[in-house]
Protein backbone atom coordinates (compact mmCIF):
# COMPACT_ATOMS: atom_id res chain seq x y z
CA UNK A 1 0.00 0.00 0.00
CA UNK A 2 1.52 3.37 -0.89
CA UNK A 3 0.75 6.35 1.43
CA UNK A 4 2.40 9.67 2.00
CA UNK A 5 4.37 8.75 5.71
CA UNK A 6 5.52 12.72 5.55
CA UNK A 7 1.86 14.39 5.81
CA UNK A 8 1.97 15.94 8.76
CA UNK A 9 -0.54 15.42 11.15
CA UNK A 10 -1.00 18.56 13.40
CA UNK A 11 -1.33 20.68 10.64
CA UNK A 12 -4.62 22.65 10.16
CA UNK A 13 -7.39 20.58 7.81
CA UNK A 14 -8.67 22.74 4.99
CA UNK A 15 -10.67 19.79 4.00
CA UNK A 16 -13.20 18.02 6.32
CA UNK A 17 -13.00 14.73 4.20
CA UNK A 18 -9.98 14.01 1.79
CA UNK A 19 -9.64 10.87 -0.13
CA UNK A 20 -6.02 10.34 -1.45
CA UNK A 21 -5.57 7.82 -4.67
CA UNK A 22 -8.61 5.18 -2.52
CA UNK A 23 -8.84 2.02 -4.15
CA UNK A 24 -12.03 -0.43 -3.32
CA UNK A 25 -12.18 -3.71 -4.91
CA UNK A 26 -14.98 -6.75 -4.20
CA UNK A 27 -12.96 -9.76 -5.15
CA UNK A 28 -11.97 -9.02 -8.72
CA UNK A 29 -14.59 -5.87 -9.24
CA UNK A 30 -12.59 -2.97 -8.67
CA UNK A 31 -14.98 -0.20 -7.74
CA UNK A 32 -12.89 3.03 -6.91
CA UNK A 33 -9.54 3.18 -8.64
CA UNK A 34 -6.98 5.70 -7.48
CA UNK A 35 -9.71 8.44 -6.21
CA UNK A 36 -8.33 11.56 -5.43
CA UNK A 37 -11.69 14.13 -3.51
CA UNK A 38 -11.72 16.75 -0.54
CA UNK A 39 -14.84 18.21 0.86
CA UNK A 40 -14.37 21.50 2.55
CA UNK A 41 -15.74 21.88 6.10
CA UNK A 42 -19.38 22.91 5.88
CA UNK A 43 -19.46 21.99 2.17
CA UNK A 44 -22.47 20.18 1.03
CA UNK A 45 -21.94 17.96 -1.38
CA UNK A 46 -23.91 15.63 -4.07
CA UNK A 47 -23.03 12.68 -5.96
CA UNK A 48 -24.69 11.52 -8.42
CA UNK A 49 -24.14 8.96 -11.21
CA UNK A 50 -25.17 5.49 -12.33
CA UNK A 51 -26.27 3.21 -10.72
CA UNK A 52 -23.05 0.63 -9.41
CA UNK A 53 -20.62 3.74 -10.34
CA UNK A 54 -19.56 3.73 -6.67
CA UNK A 55 -21.53 6.13 -4.99
CA UNK A 56 -22.69 4.18 -1.65
CA UNK A 57 -19.46 2.74 -1.90
CA UNK A 58 -17.62 6.48 -0.90
CA UNK A 59 -20.10 6.69 1.66
CA UNK A 60 -20.04 3.04 3.19
CA UNK A 61 -16.20 4.05 3.31
CA UNK A 62 -16.38 7.06 5.35
CA UNK A 63 -18.87 5.71 7.54
CA UNK A 64 -15.80 2.75 8.04
CA UNK A 65 -18.67 0.14 7.16
CA UNK A 66 -16.06 -0.87 4.53
CA UNK A 67 -12.06 -0.59 4.47
CA UNK A 68 -9.95 0.81 1.28
CA UNK A 69 -8.33 -1.79 -0.41
CA UNK A 70 -5.47 1.20 -1.77
CA UNK A 71 -4.95 4.59 -0.76
CA UNK A 72 -6.30 6.47 2.35
CA UNK A 73 -9.15 8.80 3.66
CA UNK A 74 -8.64 11.73 6.11
CA UNK A 75 -11.95 12.52 8.06
CA UNK A 76 -11.04 16.51 9.94
CA UNK A 77 -7.36 16.27 9.27
CA UNK A 78 -7.22 12.60 10.61
CA UNK A 79 -6.86 9.48 9.05
CA UNK A 80 -9.87 7.14 9.14
CA UNK A 81 -8.89 3.70 7.89
CA UNK A 82 -5.78 3.61 8.83
CA UNK A 83 -3.33 4.97 11.92
CA UNK A 84 0.35 5.94 12.38
CA UNK A 85 2.35 3.08 14.14
CA UNK A 86 6.16 5.02 14.10
CA UNK A 87 6.15 5.77 10.66
CA UNK A 88 4.16 3.67 9.24
CA UNK A 89 0.40 3.32 8.09
CA UNK A 90 -1.34 0.49 9.68
CA UNK A 91 -4.92 -0.73 9.24
CA UNK A 92 -6.97 1.14 11.99
CA UNK A 93 -8.20 -0.64 14.99
CA UNK A 94 -11.46 -0.50 16.81
CA UNK A 95 -10.68 2.19 19.24
CA UNK A 96 -8.92 4.70 16.68
CA UNK A 97 -12.06 3.84 14.86
CA UNK A 98 -14.30 4.59 17.30
CA UNK A 99 -12.62 8.03 18.00
CA UNK A 100 -12.64 8.93 14.16
CA UNK A 101 -15.94 7.84 13.56
CA UNK A 102 -17.66 10.08 16.01
CA UNK A 103 -17.51 13.00 13.63
CA UNK A 104 -19.47 11.16 10.95
CA UNK A 105 -23.25 10.33 10.79
CA UNK A 106 -25.31 8.66 8.20
CA UNK A 107 -28.72 7.94 6.98
CA UNK A 108 -29.68 4.81 5.02
CA UNK A 109 -31.87 4.31 2.27
CA UNK A 110 -33.70 1.56 4.48
CA UNK A 111 -34.00 3.88 7.56
CA UNK A 112 -32.71 0.69 9.82
CA UNK A 113 -34.09 1.99 12.68
CA UNK A 114 -34.16 -0.97 15.51
CA UNK A 115 -37.18 -2.40 16.29
CA UNK A 116 -36.57 -3.72 19.45
CA UNK A 117 -36.63 -0.01 20.80
CA UNK A 118 -39.49 2.76 20.61
CA UNK A 119 -38.87 5.93 18.79
CA UNK A 120 -37.38 7.89 21.67
CA UNK A 121 -35.49 4.81 22.47
CA UNK A 122 -33.82 5.22 19.24
CA UNK A 123 -32.53 8.36 18.99
CA UNK A 124 -31.31 8.33 22.83
CA UNK A 125 -29.53 5.08 23.01
CA UNK A 126 -26.66 6.11 21.08
CA UNK A 127 -26.17 9.40 23.12
CA UNK A 128 -26.61 7.38 26.57
CA UNK A 129 -24.76 4.63 25.90
CA UNK A 130 -21.73 6.27 23.51
CA UNK A 131 -21.54 9.81 24.34
CA UNK A 132 -22.76 9.14 27.93
CA UNK A 133 -25.23 11.40 28.47
CA UNK A 134 -27.61 11.78 31.24
CA UNK A 135 -30.80 9.80 29.95
CA UNK A 136 -32.97 13.15 31.29
CA UNK A 137 -30.45 15.08 29.18
CA UNK A 138 -30.46 12.64 26.13
CA UNK A 139 -34.14 12.41 25.96
CA UNK A 140 -34.60 16.47 26.23
CA UNK A 141 -32.55 16.59 23.33
CA UNK A 142 -34.75 13.98 21.47
CA UNK A 143 -37.93 15.72 22.21
CA UNK A 144 -36.38 18.61 20.54
CA UNK A 145 -34.78 16.84 17.60
CA UNK A 146 -38.14 14.88 17.15
CA UNK A 147 -40.29 18.62 17.04
CA UNK A 148 -37.87 19.64 14.68
CA UNK A 149 -38.96 16.58 12.12
CA UNK A 150 -42.51 16.93 13.10
CA UNK A 151 -43.00 14.27 15.25
CA UNK A 152 -43.26 15.52 18.42
CA UNK A 153 -46.29 12.96 19.09
CA UNK A 154 -44.63 9.60 17.97
CA UNK A 155 -41.93 9.21 20.93
CA UNK A 156 -43.75 6.21 22.64
CA UNK A 157 -44.63 4.69 19.05
CA UNK A 158 -42.92 1.52 17.60
CA UNK A 159 -40.90 2.59 14.23
CA UNK A 160 -42.79 -0.58 12.89
CA UNK A 161 -45.86 1.30 13.05
CA UNK A 162 -44.74 4.66 11.59
CA UNK A 163 -45.26 5.46 7.69
CA UNK A 164 -41.57 5.26 5.64
CA UNK A 165 -41.22 8.90 5.39
CA UNK A 166 -42.40 9.16 9.29
CA UNK A 167 -39.43 6.19 9.69
CA UNK A 168 -36.84 8.43 7.75
CA UNK A 169 -36.94 11.58 9.99
CA UNK A 170 -36.85 9.61 12.92
CA UNK A 171 -33.64 8.18 11.36
CA UNK A 172 -32.59 11.66 10.64
CA UNK A 173 -33.60 12.97 14.22
CA UNK A 174 -31.75 9.51 15.77
CA UNK A 175 -28.46 10.64 13.30
CA UNK A 176 -27.94 14.36 14.50
CA UNK A 177 -28.48 13.51 18.07
CA UNK A 178 -25.02 11.89 18.12
CA UNK A 179 -24.13 15.77 16.98
CA UNK A 180 -21.60 14.51 13.71
CA UNK A 181 -19.95 16.87 11.59
CA UNK A 182 -20.35 15.04 8.62
CA UNK A 183 -23.88 14.05 7.29
CA UNK A 184 -23.81 11.25 5.07
CA UNK A 185 -27.68 10.71 3.01
CA UNK A 186 -27.55 7.29 0.76
CA UNK A 187 -30.68 7.85 -1.61
CA UNK A 188 -32.81 8.71 1.78
CA UNK A 189 -35.79 9.18 0.14
CA UNK A 190 -35.57 6.45 -3.18
CA UNK A 191 -37.56 3.91 -0.71
CA UNK A 192 -40.59 5.99 0.16
CA UNK A 193 -43.76 6.53 -1.59
CA UNK A 194 -44.15 9.35 -3.81
CA UNK A 195 -46.12 11.05 -1.71
CA UNK A 196 -43.78 10.89 1.27
CA UNK A 197 -40.60 12.25 -0.52
CA UNK A 198 -41.41 16.43 -0.77
CA UNK A 199 -41.73 16.18 3.30
CA UNK A 200 -38.73 14.39 3.81
CA UNK A 201 -36.59 16.49 1.05
CA UNK A 202 -38.12 19.74 2.57
CA UNK A 203 -36.66 18.39 6.27
CA UNK A 204 -33.77 18.09 4.94
CA UNK A 205 -33.74 21.01 3.14
CA UNK A 206 -33.47 23.11 6.49
CA UNK A 207 -30.76 21.20 7.84
CA UNK A 208 -28.82 21.61 5.36
CA UNK A 209 -29.79 25.20 5.01
CA UNK A 210 -28.27 25.76 8.65
CA UNK A 211 -24.60 25.32 6.99
CA UNK A 212 -23.11 24.25 10.07
CA UNK A 213 -22.67 20.78 8.55
CA UNK A 214 -20.86 18.95 5.85
CA UNK A 215 -23.08 17.07 3.81
CA UNK A 216 -22.25 14.19 1.79
CA UNK A 217 -25.35 13.13 -0.16
CA UNK A 218 -25.95 10.74 -2.61
CA UNK A 219 -29.46 11.05 -4.85
CA UNK A 220 -31.29 10.71 -7.88
CA UNK A 221 -33.68 13.42 -7.22
CA UNK A 222 -32.11 16.50 -9.39
CA UNK A 223 -34.02 19.39 -7.82
CA UNK A 224 -33.44 18.09 -4.89
CA UNK A 225 -29.55 17.97 -5.56
CA UNK A 226 -29.48 21.88 -6.72
CA UNK A 227 -31.89 22.99 -3.63
CA UNK A 228 -29.02 21.89 -1.44
CA UNK A 229 -25.79 21.25 -2.89
CA UNK A 230 -22.48 23.43 -3.29
CA UNK A 231 -21.19 21.20 -5.45
CA UNK A 232 -22.22 18.52 -7.61
CA UNK A 233 -19.81 15.42 -8.56
CA UNK A 234 -20.51 12.84 -11.24
CA UNK A 235 -19.44 9.66 -10.63
CA UNK A 236 -19.16 6.80 -13.53
CA UNK A 237 -16.95 3.40 -12.79
CA UNK A 238 -15.56 5.10 -9.66
CA UNK A 239 -14.36 7.83 -11.20
CA UNK A 240 -15.48 11.86 -11.00
CA UNK A 241 -16.67 12.63 -14.55
CA UNK A 242 -16.82 16.08 -13.57
CA UNK A 243 -17.97 18.20 -10.76
CA UNK A 244 -19.09 21.79 -10.51
CA UNK A 245 -21.58 23.91 -8.66
CA UNK A 246 -25.10 22.88 -9.37
CA UNK A 247 -26.10 25.43 -11.62
CA UNK A 248 -23.11 24.63 -14.22
CA UNK A 249 -23.59 20.64 -13.82
CA UNK A 250 -27.20 20.47 -14.43
CA UNK A 251 -27.38 23.62 -17.16
CA UNK A 252 -24.18 23.20 -18.81
CA UNK A 253 -22.23 19.87 -18.52
CA UNK A 254 -19.02 19.43 -20.23
CA UNK A 255 -18.79 15.90 -20.72
CA UNK A 256 -21.16 13.55 -22.73
CA UNK A 257 -21.29 11.02 -20.25
CA UNK A 258 -23.07 13.32 -17.73
CA UNK A 259 -25.18 15.13 -20.40
CA UNK A 260 -26.39 11.41 -20.96
CA UNK A 261 -27.29 10.74 -17.23
CA UNK A 262 -28.93 13.89 -16.79
CA UNK A 263 -30.85 13.32 -19.83
CA UNK A 264 -32.05 9.80 -18.77
CA UNK A 265 -32.80 10.51 -14.97
CA UNK A 266 -35.13 13.64 -16.20
CA UNK A 267 -36.93 11.54 -18.16
CA UNK A 268 -37.80 9.39 -15.79
CA UNK B 1 -55.69 -33.06 47.19
CA UNK B 2 -52.21 -34.27 47.32
CA UNK B 3 -51.27 -35.86 43.88
CA UNK B 4 -48.39 -37.65 45.80
CA UNK B 5 -50.22 -38.67 48.49
CA UNK B 6 -50.31 -42.99 49.33
CA UNK B 7 -53.89 -42.09 50.38
CA UNK B 8 -54.39 -42.54 46.49
CA UNK B 9 -56.92 -45.78 45.50
CA UNK B 10 -54.75 -48.69 44.34
CA UNK B 11 -51.91 -48.81 41.90
CA UNK B 12 -51.87 -45.17 41.86
CA UNK B 13 -51.72 -44.37 45.50
CA UNK B 14 -49.17 -47.17 45.94
CA UNK B 15 -47.24 -45.50 42.53
CA UNK B 16 -47.42 -41.61 43.27
CA UNK B 17 -45.05 -40.97 46.40
CA UNK B 18 -42.09 -42.95 44.54
CA UNK B 19 -42.96 -41.20 41.10
CA UNK B 20 -43.30 -37.74 42.95
CA UNK B 21 -39.84 -38.49 44.13
CA UNK B 22 -38.72 -38.97 40.71
CA UNK B 23 -40.32 -36.38 39.02
CA UNK B 24 -38.83 -33.87 41.56
CA UNK B 25 -34.78 -35.68 40.15
CA UNK B 26 -35.97 -35.26 36.86
CA UNK B 27 -36.94 -31.33 36.96
CA UNK B 28 -33.42 -31.12 38.89
CA UNK B 29 -32.08 -32.31 36.02
CA UNK B 30 -34.00 -30.60 33.73
CA UNK B 31 -33.33 -27.50 35.49
CA UNK B 32 -29.45 -28.00 36.01
CA UNK B 33 -28.94 -28.92 32.20
CA UNK B 34 -30.84 -26.35 30.97
CA UNK B 35 -28.79 -23.72 32.77
CA UNK B 36 -25.89 -25.18 32.32
CA UNK B 37 -26.92 -25.82 28.31
CA UNK B 38 -28.29 -22.48 28.13
CA UNK B 39 -24.52 -21.17 29.47
CA UNK B 40 -22.73 -23.33 26.83
CA UNK B 41 -24.68 -22.17 23.82
CA UNK B 42 -24.31 -18.48 24.63
CA UNK B 43 -20.47 -19.09 25.38
CA UNK B 44 -19.88 -21.15 22.53
CA UNK B 45 -22.49 -19.46 19.91
CA UNK B 46 -20.94 -16.04 20.29
CA UNK B 47 -17.55 -17.60 20.01
CA UNK B 48 -18.32 -18.67 16.71
CA UNK B 49 -18.91 -15.91 15.39
CA UNK B 50 -15.91 -14.13 16.51
CA UNK B 51 -13.80 -12.66 13.70
CA UNK B 52 -11.03 -14.31 15.79
CA UNK B 53 -9.59 -18.50 14.90
CA UNK B 54 -8.18 -18.64 18.07
CA UNK B 55 -11.70 -17.79 19.64
CA UNK B 56 -13.74 -19.27 17.08
CA UNK B 57 -11.73 -22.98 16.81
CA UNK B 58 -12.30 -24.31 20.19
CA UNK B 59 -16.11 -23.41 19.95
CA UNK B 60 -16.32 -25.40 16.63
CA UNK B 61 -14.27 -27.88 18.14
CA UNK B 62 -16.48 -28.65 21.29
CA UNK B 63 -19.63 -28.07 18.95
CA UNK B 64 -18.99 -31.10 16.82
CA UNK B 65 -17.78 -33.12 19.59
CA UNK B 66 -20.63 -33.19 22.03
CA UNK B 67 -23.05 -32.87 18.94
CA UNK B 68 -21.64 -36.00 17.18
CA UNK B 69 -21.07 -38.74 20.04
CA UNK B 70 -24.09 -39.52 22.20
CA UNK B 71 -25.41 -38.42 25.64
CA UNK B 72 -25.75 -41.68 26.74
CA UNK B 73 -21.85 -42.11 26.34
CA UNK B 74 -20.74 -39.00 27.26
CA UNK B 75 -22.67 -39.37 30.45
CA UNK B 76 -20.90 -42.82 30.78
CA UNK B 77 -17.32 -41.34 30.21
CA UNK B 78 -18.01 -38.82 33.03
CA UNK B 79 -19.61 -40.98 35.46
CA UNK B 80 -17.15 -43.96 35.03
CA UNK B 81 -14.04 -42.78 33.51
CA UNK B 82 -13.57 -39.64 34.52
CA UNK B 83 -12.93 -41.08 38.26
CA UNK B 84 -10.16 -43.06 36.72
CA UNK B 85 -8.47 -40.86 35.22
CA UNK B 86 -8.33 -37.75 37.26
CA UNK B 87 -9.04 -39.26 40.77
CA UNK B 88 -12.26 -37.22 40.96
CA UNK B 89 -15.70 -38.37 41.30
CA UNK B 90 -18.76 -36.48 40.90
CA UNK B 91 -22.29 -37.74 42.37
CA UNK B 92 -24.31 -39.24 40.27
CA UNK B 93 -26.94 -36.32 39.66
CA UNK B 94 -23.86 -34.04 38.91
CA UNK B 95 -22.61 -36.08 36.16
CA UNK B 96 -25.75 -36.08 34.51
CA UNK B 97 -26.33 -32.97 34.39
CA UNK B 98 -23.12 -31.90 33.33
CA UNK B 99 -23.62 -34.93 30.77
CA UNK B 100 -26.80 -33.16 29.95
CA UNK B 101 -25.48 -29.70 29.80
CA UNK B 102 -22.42 -30.02 27.49
CA UNK B 103 -24.81 -32.10 24.90
CA UNK B 104 -27.48 -29.63 25.05
CA UNK B 105 -25.42 -26.54 24.90
CA UNK B 106 -23.76 -28.10 21.89
CA UNK B 107 -26.88 -28.25 19.92
CA UNK B 108 -28.13 -24.68 21.32
CA UNK B 109 -24.65 -22.78 20.66
CA UNK B 110 -25.43 -23.49 16.82
CA UNK B 111 -29.12 -21.58 17.27
CA UNK B 112 -27.76 -18.91 19.04
CA UNK B 113 -25.46 -18.50 16.38
CA UNK B 114 -28.10 -18.81 13.53
CA UNK B 115 -30.33 -16.36 15.55
CA UNK B 116 -27.84 -13.79 15.65
CA UNK B 117 -26.85 -14.46 11.79
CA UNK B 118 -30.68 -14.11 11.39
CA UNK B 119 -30.43 -10.38 12.33
CA UNK B 120 -30.15 -8.21 8.92
CA UNK B 121 -27.00 -7.20 8.76
CA UNK B 122 -28.09 -3.25 7.93
CA UNK B 123 -28.96 -3.66 12.06
CA UNK B 124 -25.26 -4.22 12.37
CA UNK B 125 -24.11 -1.13 10.28
CA UNK B 126 -26.79 1.16 11.42
CA UNK B 127 -25.32 0.43 15.18
CA UNK B 128 -21.94 0.74 13.70
CA UNK B 129 -23.02 4.19 12.27
CA UNK B 130 -23.71 5.63 15.63
CA UNK B 131 -20.43 4.33 17.02
CA UNK B 132 -21.55 1.88 19.16
CA UNK B 133 -18.67 -0.50 20.19
CA UNK B 134 -18.91 -4.17 19.64
CA UNK B 135 -19.78 -4.94 22.67
CA UNK B 136 -22.75 -2.30 22.79
CA UNK B 137 -24.00 -3.46 18.93
CA UNK B 138 -24.25 -7.17 20.57
CA UNK B 139 -25.69 -5.99 23.82
CA UNK B 140 -28.46 -3.29 22.81
CA UNK B 141 -29.17 -3.77 18.96
CA UNK B 142 -28.29 -7.56 18.09
CA UNK B 143 -28.98 -9.93 20.53
CA UNK B 144 -32.60 -8.43 21.66
CA UNK B 145 -33.71 -9.47 17.91
CA UNK B 146 -32.31 -12.37 17.72
CA UNK B 147 -33.82 -13.93 20.65
CA UNK B 148 -37.02 -13.57 19.11
CA UNK B 149 -35.79 -15.77 16.53
CA UNK B 150 -33.69 -18.35 18.98
CA UNK B 151 -36.90 -19.16 21.23
CA UNK B 152 -38.62 -21.39 19.37
CA UNK B 153 -35.76 -23.61 18.47
CA UNK B 154 -34.70 -23.10 22.14
CA UNK B 155 -38.19 -24.43 22.85
CA UNK B 156 -37.33 -27.97 21.18
CA UNK B 157 -34.14 -28.21 22.64
CA UNK B 158 -35.60 -27.69 26.35
CA UNK B 159 -38.07 -30.37 25.42
CA UNK B 160 -35.21 -32.97 23.97
CA UNK B 161 -33.68 -32.15 27.21
CA UNK B 162 -36.69 -33.04 29.05
CA UNK B 163 -37.00 -36.10 27.42
CA UNK B 164 -33.34 -36.82 27.64
CA UNK B 165 -32.92 -36.98 31.57
CA UNK B 166 -34.60 -39.77 31.44
CA UNK B 167 -30.86 -41.48 30.26
CA UNK B 168 -29.64 -40.39 33.79
CA UNK B 169 -31.59 -43.41 35.18
CA UNK B 170 -28.50 -45.36 33.54
CA UNK B 171 -26.02 -44.17 36.25
CA UNK B 172 -28.26 -44.75 38.85
CA UNK B 173 -29.92 -41.23 39.57
CA UNK B 174 -33.57 -41.61 40.86
CA UNK B 175 -35.68 -39.96 38.24
CA UNK B 176 -39.16 -40.70 37.02
CA UNK B 177 -37.91 -43.59 34.96
CA UNK B 178 -35.68 -45.05 37.62
CA UNK B 179 -38.64 -44.94 40.01
CA UNK B 180 -40.85 -46.15 37.54
CA UNK B 181 -38.61 -49.26 36.88
CA UNK B 182 -38.10 -50.07 40.61
CA UNK B 183 -41.82 -49.95 40.96
CA UNK B 184 -42.63 -52.66 38.13
CA UNK B 185 -39.81 -54.70 39.19
CA UNK B 186 -41.69 -54.92 42.73
CA UNK B 187 -44.71 -55.77 41.28
CA UNK B 188 -46.92 -52.54 40.39
CA UNK B 189 -49.33 -52.76 37.62
CA UNK B 190 -46.67 -52.06 34.61
CA UNK B 191 -49.42 -50.11 32.59
CA UNK B 192 -50.52 -47.70 35.29
CA UNK B 193 -47.09 -46.71 35.91
CA UNK B 194 -46.45 -45.88 32.49
CA UNK B 195 -49.35 -44.21 32.08
CA UNK B 196 -48.66 -41.79 35.18
CA UNK B 197 -45.21 -41.25 34.16
CA UNK B 198 -46.35 -40.15 30.50
CA UNK B 199 -48.72 -37.69 32.08
CA UNK B 200 -45.96 -36.42 34.02
CA UNK B 201 -43.39 -35.92 31.28
CA UNK B 202 -46.76 -34.36 29.33
CA UNK B 203 -47.07 -31.71 31.90
CA UNK B 204 -43.74 -30.91 31.81
CA UNK B 205 -43.19 -30.40 28.52
CA UNK B 206 -46.42 -28.41 28.41
CA UNK B 207 -45.08 -26.12 31.69
CA UNK B 208 -41.32 -25.58 29.21
CA UNK B 209 -43.86 -24.64 26.35
CA UNK B 210 -45.99 -22.33 28.28
CA UNK B 211 -43.13 -20.27 29.76
CA UNK B 212 -41.55 -20.26 26.15
CA UNK B 213 -44.74 -19.09 24.82
CA UNK B 214 -45.10 -16.18 27.33
CA UNK B 215 -41.21 -15.26 26.79
CA UNK B 216 -42.08 -14.98 22.82
CA UNK B 217 -44.95 -12.86 23.24
CA UNK B 218 -43.18 -10.63 25.22
CA UNK B 219 -40.28 -10.45 22.26
CA UNK B 220 -43.23 -10.24 19.97
CA UNK B 221 -44.52 -7.07 21.76
CA UNK B 222 -40.94 -5.40 22.09
CA UNK B 223 -40.21 -5.74 18.15
CA UNK B 224 -43.90 -4.96 17.70
CA UNK B 225 -44.92 -7.88 16.02
CA UNK B 226 -48.37 -9.14 15.83
CA UNK B 227 -48.70 -11.27 19.00
CA UNK B 228 -49.64 -14.60 18.92
CA UNK B 229 -52.21 -15.92 20.84
CA UNK B 230 -50.87 -17.82 23.90
CA UNK B 231 -53.19 -20.94 22.98
CA UNK B 232 -54.45 -20.85 19.00
CA UNK B 233 -58.33 -21.00 18.49
CA UNK B 234 -59.24 -24.37 17.45
CA UNK B 235 -60.31 -24.17 13.59
CA UNK B 236 -63.06 -26.45 12.75
CA UNK B 237 -64.57 -27.57 9.65
CA UNK B 238 -68.07 -27.00 9.43
CA UNK B 239 -70.78 -28.79 7.63
CA UNK B 240 -70.46 -26.59 4.64
CA UNK B 241 -66.56 -26.84 4.29
CA UNK B 242 -65.64 -23.46 5.16
CA UNK B 243 -63.52 -22.62 7.89
CA UNK B 244 -65.03 -21.14 11.14
CA UNK B 245 -63.32 -20.45 14.50
CA UNK B 246 -64.47 -23.00 17.64
CA UNK B 247 -65.87 -20.28 19.39
CA UNK B 248 -67.46 -18.72 16.91
CA UNK B 249 -70.30 -19.87 14.13
CA UNK B 250 -70.01 -23.59 14.79
CA UNK B 251 -71.62 -25.39 17.65
N1 LIG C 1 -20.40 -6.08 -0.76
C1 LIG C 1 -20.17 -6.09 -2.10
N2 LIG C 1 -19.65 -7.17 -2.70
C2 LIG C 1 -19.40 -7.18 -4.02
N3 LIG C 1 -19.67 -6.17 -4.84
C3 LIG C 1 -20.20 -5.05 -4.32
C4 LIG C 1 -20.47 -4.95 -2.92
N4 LIG C 1 -20.99 -3.73 -2.68
C5 LIG C 1 -21.04 -3.09 -3.87
N5 LIG C 1 -20.56 -3.88 -4.85
C6 LIG C 1 -20.43 -3.51 -6.27
O1 LIG C 1 -19.74 -2.30 -6.35
C7 LIG C 1 -20.26 -1.50 -7.38
C8 LIG C 1 -20.59 -0.13 -6.85
O2 LIG C 1 -21.66 -0.25 -5.95
P1 LIG C 1 -22.31 0.99 -5.22
O3 LIG C 1 -21.25 1.76 -4.52
O4 LIG C 1 -23.41 0.47 -4.39
O5 LIG C 1 -22.87 1.84 -6.44
P2 LIG C 1 -23.96 2.99 -6.48
O6 LIG C 1 -24.31 3.37 -5.08
O7 LIG C 1 -23.30 4.09 -7.22
O8 LIG C 1 -25.13 2.44 -7.23
C9 LIG C 1 -21.46 -2.24 -7.95
O9 LIG C 1 -21.06 -2.84 -9.15
C10 LIG C 1 -21.77 -3.27 -6.91
O10 LIG C 1 -22.27 -4.44 -7.53
MG1 LIG D 1 -26.19 3.29 -4.07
Amino acid sequence: MKADPKADPTAEPQYMIRFDKVGKRYGDHQVLRDLDFTVRPRERCTLIGPSGSGKTTILRLLMTLERVTSGTIEVDGELLSHMRRGDRLVPADEKHLRRVRRKVGMVFQQFNLFPNMNVLRNITEAPVRVLGRSREEAEQRAMELLEMVGLSGKADAHPGRLSGGQQQRVAIARALAMEPEILLLDEVTSALDPELVAGVQSLLRDIASEGNLTILCVTHEMNFARDISDRVLMFDHGQIVEEGPPEKIFSDPVEQRTRDFLQAVLQT
Amino acid sequence: MNPCSSDLPGTVGEAMPFLCDGALVTAQATLGGAALALVLAFAAGLAMLSPRRLVRVPARVYMEFFRGTSVIVQMFWIFFALPVLTGYRLAPLAAGILALGLNLGAYGAEVVRGGVLAVPRAQREAAIALNFSPYQRMRYVIMPQALAAMLPPLNNLLIELLKATSLVSAISVGDLIFESKALINSGSDRAVVMVLVMVIYLLYAGLITAVMRLLERRMARMLGREVRPLWPRRRRRSAGGELTVAAGGAR
